[in-house]
């Protein structure tokens, strides 16, 4: 017998299969997965958080901080869900949580009995001794002991998606002052939009027996639902929680797709919204609170609005003896309600000494407290103050209401005290959001709808909306009125914080050892740390605070809450980015092709690159790599380098902006030439390398690093508009529209000169190193031509519009046949600008000087360039500065180790010794040995010098000989040939 | 009985007994509350961590016990309360990591120094790597490390497996090639940090005095001798300013201009959960680092929100990118939920690394430019900048944490980003 | 955040790129004597107030302009979104 007959929001033909801790019940349409468990006249859900008491289910709403369970079983597994939020589904299946035993015999159940000993902060009191005992000892029973739900351990199944709203009026709360205040929005035309987590919509008239305008508050909400409905300018959401306020009208939002997470699993289970809103309307409503006695925390123990909800909205009789204790108006609603409903109700106890009981057909105490609940599992009986004994299944308490306005904190603002309702009501919230009703810290029903009516004709006055007109609502009135907190400290254990086991007892030792203030009460105590972020007990903490400090409410202080509103899924924060999805590819001109030829792939930031092209028979990959290399040392070889940053330079002021950007002077480079340039960051520090080549006059096209592409064009984009506003100089990247290619080896001119239009001369002579300019390949793809190299080999890089791209590699392969062109990948170009002893990435790390990379004497002294003052500076320029230098190994036959530091031989390895460290590594397949760069003392001037390079991590040391950098073709001919 | 005596007075298991069976009364304030005095030889602005560290060991290991910490707030309001309670040393540069070595050794020490259990928990910090670049970048640090006495390990992708076999190797944007592991690094409970600091520095005389807050400086002659506060003029020998985050408007009282800017780091929390995760996990291709509490909350953030701000509040890009950080490299906790985001406000200096100096005032001190670094520095922070105010002379591994170091060119930049504070 | 572009409207802040106080605008130019006190100083030291603060900000994701961002660093509120040439001049005839 644990439901009515009749009545509610539950469909009674339509049962429900579900399991709870094994057991098979059922379950109605409509019901939440607590009322649910309720109507199977379950109570004891699951266990505290250090205690293990058992606990129950609290409320009927997301505020619950005791009814956790664990949902789904396996990869579908997750933890914590408050069962009360739930909507039930055919096959769900729950446990509970967080007991060693079983939930009825918990062996941890032990910490109760020794809680004298596990007092407020005991552990930061002991566990220190022995020391290693901490670790190994005491702490993993603690972790083992705490937590609440598990996780499975296994990826997250479920697909989480995004989307972003906006609107003119953002409603939170689709209760009656909600649905009031969306409809005056809905009618002036404004776009509405009204989320409840609630996955029906109504808010408390769906657990209430109001009247309306004389009839069911249900027919009210139903015609307001239906006009709301019709409008094209609102938006309806229910099961969607706004869990966080932000800056500018920006809100948060998860809307709950799927309850059961089995279900249409390529769906996305929940939506996380971004909400752009003008203006909002909080009308959240109140959360009940409880009140302070002994062993308040039983199972059986309910708040009284949402037993009455539990009663009225789901048909739940929630116990066979059902005691009520209040200090004001509402438990004598429930009352009324559940004796109307047919529940057998004993008795109700009210604080309050002189009020004249609305009801009279019921047994009541006036002036009288609770002293101490009695029972194991579930509460069995009550004492009175005056040591009377009642016996009871079931405990409805009403120890008034708060305004939930979580919300109103997310920017910080601070409720204050209201001695009127003796709670906490908003006091500044975000701008541009209006709070309504018992959010508001208004409880009586009729005031409400006046309040919505009179803040939203001005809310909407302000949005430039016209005015209409909206039909007065009459509804039953009903009186609030609460009795202020007791001025005494109930003896016993009692429980302020029912999930954290925070009982008043910690509070009282926690002030008299000094943690007095609220914040640090909250962090001695971790009262209001539980998932429920403390709704439920800070009030409660915060009156007895009072009483032992003395001191009224609105001194005291409170915390705010912190977003979201209720716990959210990582999952959904994340939402498409995960997996391979994490951060978007961009892919090469020419990636098919190497694709399909066979080319190992490799992340550069978000490009993937070819890394090398192994053939068939080839092991390993240095078997790959030495053979790209050498082939393209011997004949020819291409590599795509579109990934390096392009910029086109245009405007008379040009020359000068490129004089003031890189460090070395440009404005003299003549037309159809290019130069390398070298860009410090304003502190002096070399910020990125590269070439710049000059088309005409006032055009020049500049190449980045891969990496610094984005940086960099920032960099130019700030030193034109904001350094030199004035100068004629326009900026455009051209990464992505250009795809680059360099071909490079002895063969390179013989091939493009296959491919270039006849009447172009690329003979040395015409067109030697450092030469570029506009040409045609192809039969007339446009290109422009650098003859520039990397690789130290006679080479040109060739930029063709990128949508040639694809046709462009697959000819000059083919036509590069029969001079053996072998495409390359990044390993071969690392292998070969380290033989040539080029800077990259590893070198150019943002810690290193012009001075550190030898080109110190590029930096101008006399113009006023990005860097170069400041590169003057004492420090970067003293006598024993790190130079880059090359590294042999004197065994020719060990490997270099990139990371290594220098120390001199015989001096022992320590900081004070640490004289630099190796920044890149290769065997050179031409060299025959590993060859290595790396940044040592005064390394220019030490050529020939014999040092170890250690690697401690790895234990390893080897002895090197510091060479020039320059390890092949040191006097660079081959690339002038 | 004088063993009994000290089983009674100090934090101890038999001291819990006692007090359990004795009903918790004997228990003392873990501090007083006295009112400023007229005159103090050293005055700490700043109750945070660090200011409380300097207290402590000025007053434990320098003798100065003629101290006063003057909080605006409450105690250990600041950042000491906010973090995500990460201890390391991995530090490559030779500036910094000595001294954040100094800072982990006194860590392993803490309770036996305080005696108060701060919970320190060598769980090991892991950096993962995803490319050979940075491979080679964290061997560098890795030797750095070893090279001053710290340690280190580098692991392959199947050393790092056996550790964390839930880490997304197969599926990963960018592929979890291997990590640098500090042993010894690991995580504390941040606000018994400042609890066991304070009531150690309590007991050997040094006043902390809340709600106090400093809105002036008494400068005559070019020197500091005192500080307006809302509870009246309070004069000291050496004012020491301690209050990173607020250090530029705190300064700017003493018309000093700071190489900082301030800005907001949040921080979040799951709801608790059984154990998942014993190590700190830095992931290298995005904005995440987590550790699991005590408790069972996965605590874990990202990168800053990039913006100048005193708001101690964040945004929702920085939440989901650090969340899909997150997802990246850990799918499993995709169905833990995210209980409580926070935001602390950091002073970001120039360089990414600290200040502990005496300004060009005379007998006024300064520590502070943390970046988001400063919870893992709080005892060799204390102990440096004690030294400092005991001796006058830095102490050796603090010795290049200067002011002044930009105008020589002496940058500690550790990630290269130069002088750009939200990219530290 | 929400950054009213004066030529776009308002734009979601994660189009933007944000590089610090307004006055990195005012770089000193290197002369023959040049300090580097003063390049120091420019560089290196901010106000970083707490309340009013003009800052830059990049439309990386937008029109690529530069902006002049009045915000309080106190509660995130944006008082006026200029073009860098606007606050210039206006800075300069002060």
């Amino acid at each position: 017998m644990y439901r009515t007959k009749t009545g509610g929001l539950i469909n009674r033909k339509k049962v429900l299969n579900f399991s709870f801790n094994g057991k098979n019940l059922k379950g109605l349409e409509g019901d939440t997965l607590s009322s649910a468990l309720l109507g199977n006249g379950i109570h004891l859900v699951g266990r505290s958080f250090k205690y293990h008491r058992p606990r129950g289910i609290f409320t009927s709403g997301s505020e619950e901080p005791s009814a956790l369970v664990q949902l789904d079983e396996k990869k579908f597994t997750e933890p914590n869900i408050r069962a009360t939020t739930v909507k039930l589904f055919d096959g769900l299946v729950a446990n509970s949580q967080n007991h060693f035993g079983s939930l009825s015999w918990d062996f941890m159940r032990i910490n109760d009995y020794l809680s004298n000993f596990l007092s407020a902060g005991f552990y930061y009191k002991t566990f220190m001794w022995p020391k290693a005992f901490w670790e190994k000892v005491y702490e993993p029973i603690i972790r083992n002991a705490a937590g609440l739900g598990k996780l499975s351990k296994e990826p997250d199944p479920s697909i989480y998606d995004k989307g972003f709203l906006h609107c003119d009026l953002l409603v939170i709360g689709a209760g009656p002052s909600g649905l009031y205040s969306a409809l005056i929005a809905a009618r002036t035309g404004a776009k509405v939009i009204i989320v409840d987590e609630d996955f029906t919509l109504g808010g408390s008239l769906n657990g209430e027996k109001l009247e309306i305008n004389g009839g069911l508050c249900t027919d009210w909400l139903g015609t307001i639902l239906s006009e709301l409905t019709s409008f094209k300018n609102v938006r309806l959401m229910p099961k969607t929680t706004l869990y966080g306020s932000f800056d500018h009208g920006i809100y948060g939002a998860l809307e709950i797709r799927n309850y059961n997470s089995r279900d249409n699993l390529k769906k996305p289970r929940h939506i996380l919204w971004k909400i752009y809103s003008k203006f909002s309307v909080l009308c959240t409503g109140a959360l009940e609170r409880s009140i302070l006695f002994e062993n308040n925390d039983l199972p059986g123990i309910m708040l009284s609005k949402s037993m009455r909800h539990y009663c009225n909205r789901w048909g739940v009789i929630p116990g066979q003896h059902i005691s009520i204790y209040t200090n004001n108006d509402d438990g004598w609603e429930t009352a009324k309600d559940l004796k109307e409903a047919g529940c057998n109700v004993i008795c109700i106890i009210d604080q309050r000494p002189d009020i004249n009981p609305p009801i009279k057909n019921i047994d009541y105490v006036l002036g009288r407290k609770i002293a101490k609940a009695y029972g194991n599992l579930r509460i069995s009986s009550i004492k009175l103050d005056n040591g009377k004994i009642i016996k009871t299944d079931c405990l409805a308490v009403s120890g008034g209401f708060n305004p939930n306005l979580h919300l109103t904190c997310h920017q910080r603002g601070r409720p204050k005290w209201d001695e009127l309702n003796h709670c906490f009501i908003p006091n500044n919230p975000p701008k541009n959001m209006s709070v309504i009703g018992a959010a508001n810290g208004i409880f009586n029903y009729q005031d409400i709808f006046k309040d919505s009516k009179i803040k939203l004709t001005k809310i909407l006055q302000n949005l430039g909306h016209k005015k209409v007109s909206i039909e007065e609502v009459k509804i039953s009135n009903r009186v609030y009125k609460v009795s202020p907190f007791p001025k005494n400290i109930p003896e016993g254990k009692v429980w302020v914080d029912l999930q954290n086991d925070v009982t008043v007892k910690d509070i009282k030792l926690a002030v008299h050892e000094g943690f007095h203030s609220v914040e640090l009460l909250k962090r001695y105590t971790t009262l209001g740390m539980a998932t429920d972020q403390g709704k439920n007990s800070n009030v409660l903490g915060l009156s007895i605070l009072s009483v032992i400090k003395n001191k009224p409410m609105d001194e005291v202080g409170t915390t705010i809450f912190r977003p979201p509103f209720t716990p959210v899924p990582i999952g959904a924060f994340a939402g498409r980015s995960r997996g391979k999805h994490f951060k978007p590819f961009r892919l090469t001109p020419s990636h098919n092709w190497a694709k399909s030829n066979n080319a190992v792939f490799v992340e550069a930031g978000n490009w993937l690159r070819a890394q090398w092209f192994p053939l068939k028979g080839e092991k390993t990959w240095r078997e790959s790599v030495d053979r790209e290399v050498i082939q393209t040392r011997t004949n020819v070889g291409i590599c795509d380098v579109t990934t390096l940053g392009k910029i086109d330079i245009k405007g008379k002021d040009a020359g000068a902006f490129l004089n003031f950007v890189y460090a070395n002077n440009f404005g003299k480079l003549p037309i159809g030439k290019v130069r390398y340039g070298l860009m410090l960051r304003d502190d002096g520090i070399a910020f990125d390398d590269g070439t710049t080549a000059r088309f005409s006059e006032n055009h020049f096209v500049m190449t980045t690093t891969t990496a610094n592409a984005v940086t960099v064009f920032r960099h130019l984009e700030f030193c034109k508009q904001c350094l030199n506003p004035d100068w004629d100089v326009h900026l455009i990247s051209t990464t992505d529209h250009w795809a680059q290619f360099a071909v490079a080896g002895p063969k390179s001119r013989k091939l493009l000169q296959e491919i270039c239009d006849p009447k172009i001369d690329i003979s040395n002579d015409k067109f030697p190193f450092m030469a570029c300019g506009e040409i045609n390949v192809l039969k007339g793809i446009p290109a422009r031509l650098f003859r520039i190299s990397f690789s130290g080999e006679l080479a040109y890089e060739i930029a063709i519009p990128r949508r040639y791209a694809d046709f462009f590699i697959k000819e000059i392969s083919e036509i590069g046949k029969k001079y053996n062109l072998v495409p390359y990948g990044t390993e071969a170009l690392g292998v070969m600008r380290i033989e040539k002893g080029h800077a990259a990435g590893n070198e150019l790390n943002g810690q290193t000087t012009a001075n550190n990379l030898g080109l110190g004497k590029m930096v101008s002294k006399l113009n006023d360039c990005i860097g170069n003052t400041m590169s003057e500076r004492e420090e970067l320029n003293k006598e024993n500065t790190l130079k880059l230098v090359g590294f042999i190994p004197t065994n020719k036959n060990q490997s270099l180790v990139a990371g290594s530091h220098f120390i001199e031989k015989g001096q022992t390895e320590n900081l004070e010794n640490d004289q630099g460290w190796m920044s890149s590594v290769a065997f050179s397949p031409m060299l025959k040995h590993s060859i290595g760069l790396g940044y040592i003392i005064r390394g220019n001037q030490r050529y020939g010098e014999k040092v170890h390079a250690v690697n401690p991590l790895r234990k390893e040391i080897i002895e090197v000989e510091i060479h020039s950098p320059h390890f092949y073709d040191p006097e660079g001919e081959l690339l002038r040939g | 009985m004088m063993i009994f005596w000290c089983l009674i007075m100090n934090y101890s298991g038999f001291k819990i007994f006692w007090e359990g069976l004795t009903g918790n009364k004997g228990w003392k304030k873990a501090w007083r509350e006295p009112n400023p005095k007229k005159e103090y030889d050293v005055i700490i602005i700043g109750g945070g961590g660090h200011g409380l560290s300097t207290a402590y060991y000025l007053s434990n290991r320098f003798n100065v016990n003629n101290v006063a910490v003057l909080e605006k707030g409450w105690l250990g309001s600041g950042n000491i309360g906010r973090n995500t309670t990460i201890i390391r040393s991995n530090y490559l540069l030779p500036e910094n990591q000595p001294f954040y070595e100094l800072s982990l050794k006194l860590w392993e020490n803490l309770e036996n120094d305080t005696n108060y259990n701060s919970m320190v928990s060598q769980r090991g910090v892991l950096n993962l790597f995803h490319s050979d670049g940075q491979r080679d970048a964290f061997v560098r640090r890795g030797n750095a490390m070893i090279l001053s006495g710290a340690d280190a390990n580098l692991l392959n992708e199947n050393e790092l497996k056996k550790m964390c076999p839930y880490l997304d190797y197969q599926n990963a944007r960018f592929p979890i090639k291997g990590a640098l592991l500090q042993k010894r690094g690991g995580t504390v409970r941040h606000d018994a940090v400042a609890w066991g600091y304070a009531r150690g520095a309590d007991v050997k005389g040094v006043d902390i005095i809340q709600n106090c807050e400093v809105e002036g400086f008494i400068i005559k002659n070019g020197k500091c001798v005192g500080v307006e506060t809302n509870k009246g003029i309070i004069k000291a020998k050496k004012i020491a300013s301690c209050v990173a985050g607020s250090s530029s408007k705190l300064m700017s009282k003493a018309g000093i201009r700071l190489p900082i800017e301030s800005h907001v780091l949040q921080a979040f929390v799951s709801e608790g959960l059984k154990p998942v995760l014993d190590n700190v996990i830095t992931f290298g291709a995005g904005h995440f680092y987590v550790s699991q509490s005590d408790k069972g909350g996965l605590v874990f953030g990202g990168d800053i929100d990039g913006y100048n701000s005193y708001a101690q509040r964040g945004n929702l890009p920085v939440v989901e990118d650090v969340c899909e950080g997150g997802m990246a490299i850990m799918p499993m906790i995709g169905r833990a939920r995210l209980l409580r985001m926070w935001g602390g406000i950091m002073d970001m200096s120039m360089d990414g690394s600290p200040f502990i100096d005496k300004t060009h005032i005379n007998g006024l001190y300064f520590n502070g430019g943390w970046c988001y670094g400063g919870f893992k520095a709080t005892p060799a922070s204390g102990y440096c900048y004690a030294h400092l105010l005991a001796k006058d002379e830095p102490h050796p591994v603090a010795r290049d944490f200067k002011l002044d170091r930009f105008i020589k060119g002496k940058i500690i930049d550790e990630k290269g980003q130069g002088a750009q504070p939200n990219l530290h | 955040m929400i950054i009213q572009h004066p030529d776009l409207g308002p734009r979601d802040s994660s189009e933007f790129v944000y590089k610090g106080d307004a006055e990195l605008l005012f770089r000193p130019k290197r002369t023959e004597n040049t300090d580097q006190k003063i390049f120091h100083d420019y560089l290196y030291l901010r106000n970083n107030p707490a309340g009013k603060h003009c800052e830059l900000w990049y439309h990386e994701y937008g029109d690529r302009s530069w902006l002049v961002v009045t915000r309080d660093t106190t509660n995130h509120e944006i008082l006026k979104v200029e073009h860098v040439e606007d606050y210039i001049k206006s800075y300069k005839a002060k």
